[in-house]
């Protein structure tokens, strides 16, 4: 299977680089699986997961918080506010961002916005429940 | 004429200061190591959202309902100035220099009559710019509880601004800092946060390379995502650079420090052996003379 460049990049600093299979996407509008070749595409992402696929390595997992996907000819790059590799991930530290999106959400008046940072926590609690599975 | 003891006091507490300033240049130069990391590790980010933000800013050109982050509020009355600086001082004229640049945008914006708001992020500027513009500082930012700065605090910062934006508190948002050039060089810098500025070709050659994108929901949903982002990516930058400038103001500030201490310890040194030889010879010449009289 032909493979491309993917990069995940966080502000502070580059999470991932290398040559992948296939991506997995939580856009907004819809999960999307990113192959070689993709026609050019931006896109935001909402709160889930990344599966990066490698060549001859098991799937990798990031839970990312919002961000965007840019595909372009040359390759992926999707930029994550907030990152966190599945392997590295455990039910506190979800906890505690959980939390910290709902403060997020409170803070919010009532409206399409604070819907979304509900959603989001949904998507967490979900991403909590199936790491205890 | 100071006396022995004076003398030797005085060396003493030259001493003592130069190895605080030594001392001082070493954490320096071991921080400013880390902040320059920091400040690298965070430029593919700053330049991806850049070169994204180009792409996108070329294929929606013309446009009437862009959001007004990019396009301005159509007016340039109010100016809102972000002055980013240290929250210590002993780092040369890291601090002032970045508040006198504000200072004189400030002035000049003053005397074409337009109003102006100042958001102060670091204890030092607000210092100094407390004088001449009390009545114009709406916000002051303490960073002081942070030992490195975070893309966390810089989202606090943006958040803040974009309320008061959104607010129409203002229309036009300069962002002051110092670019981090050498250990010598800080640039002092000011930045159009909003209108958004984009990059030109440079940013465009390094994205897509000029492909045709499509949109996931719609063009304006991402700028509108995208925009509040860039500018705390810009804020952000803004910070690390800053950190790493004063860090390397400081390094060069206690280098010199030290130097100076070294010199005046040198010249103290001299006039004390000066000094204890003349009385020695001055004691001399007595007890000979003394003893001739006998």
């Amino acid at each position: 299977m032909s493979t491309f460049h993917f990069e995940l990049v966080a502000p502070e600093r580059i999470l991932y680089s290398g040559e992948v299979e296939s991506v997995g996407l939580p856009a907004a509008e819809g999960d999307m699986t990113v192959l070689a070749g993709h026609a050019p595409v931006m896109a935001t992402l909402k709160t889930g997961f990344l599966v990066i696929a490698e060549p001859g390595s098991a799937d990798k997992r990031v839970l990312v918080q919002g961000g965007f996907a840019d595909i372009g000819p040359k390759g992926a790059t999707v930029l994550a506010e907030r990152a966190l590799f599945s392997e590295e991930l455990t039910v506190d530290e979800l906890d505690r961002e959980i939390a910290r999106a709902r403060s997020v959400a409170d803070a919010m008046e009532d409206g399409a916005e604070k819907e979304d940072a509900l959603a989001a926590i949904v998507r967490l609690e979900d991403a909590k429940a199936t790491l205890r599975a | 004429m100071a006396s022995l003891k004076d003398l030797r006091n005085r060396i003493a507490s030259v001493k003592a200061t130069q190895k605080i300033t030594k001392a001082m240049q070493m954490v320096a130069a071991a921080k400013l190591r880390r902040a320059q990391l920091a400040a690298e590790a965070a430029r593919p980010y700053a330049t991806r959202m850049a070169s994204v933000l180009a792409n996108l800013a070329a294929s929606v050109g013309g446009d009437a309902d862009l959001p007004r982050m990019l396009t301005g509020t159509g007016d340039d009355k109010t100016h809102l100035l972000v002055v980013c600086t240290a929250e210590r001082g002993l780092c040369g004229a890291f601090n002032s220099s970045i508040a006198r640049l504000a200072r004189e945008h400030a002035n000049s914006l003053l005397a074409e009559g337009k109003t102006i708001k100042i958001i102060c992020v670091g204890k030092k500027g607000h210092d100094i710019l407390r004088r001449t513009f009390a009545k114009q500082i709406i916000e002051f930012v303490d960073l002081r509880e942070f030992r490195n700065v975070g893309y966390e605090q810089a989202d606090m910062v943006g958040r803040k601004v974009i309320e008061r934006f959104a607010a129409g508190e203002f229309d036009v948002a300069t962002l002051f800092y110092s670019r981090f050039r050498s250990v010598i060089a800080q640039i002092p810098t000011a930045q159009q946060l909003i209108p958004a500025q984009v990059a030109g070709e440079a940013g465009a050659e390094a994205g897509g390379g000029g492909a045709i994108y499509e949109y996931e929901p719609s063009q304006n949903a991402i700028l509108d995502q995208l925009l509040p982002r860039n500018l705390t990516v810009q804020i952000f930058t803004g910070l690390l650079e800053n950190a790493a400038s004063e860090q390397g103001a400081r390094m060069s500030a206690m280098d010199s420090a030290t130097r100076n201490a070294g010199e005046m310890i040198k010249k103290q040194t001299l006039i004390y052996n000066r000094t204890r030889q003349a009385q020695i010879t001055k004691e001399l010449i007595e007890i000979i003379s003394g003893a001739e009289a006998l």
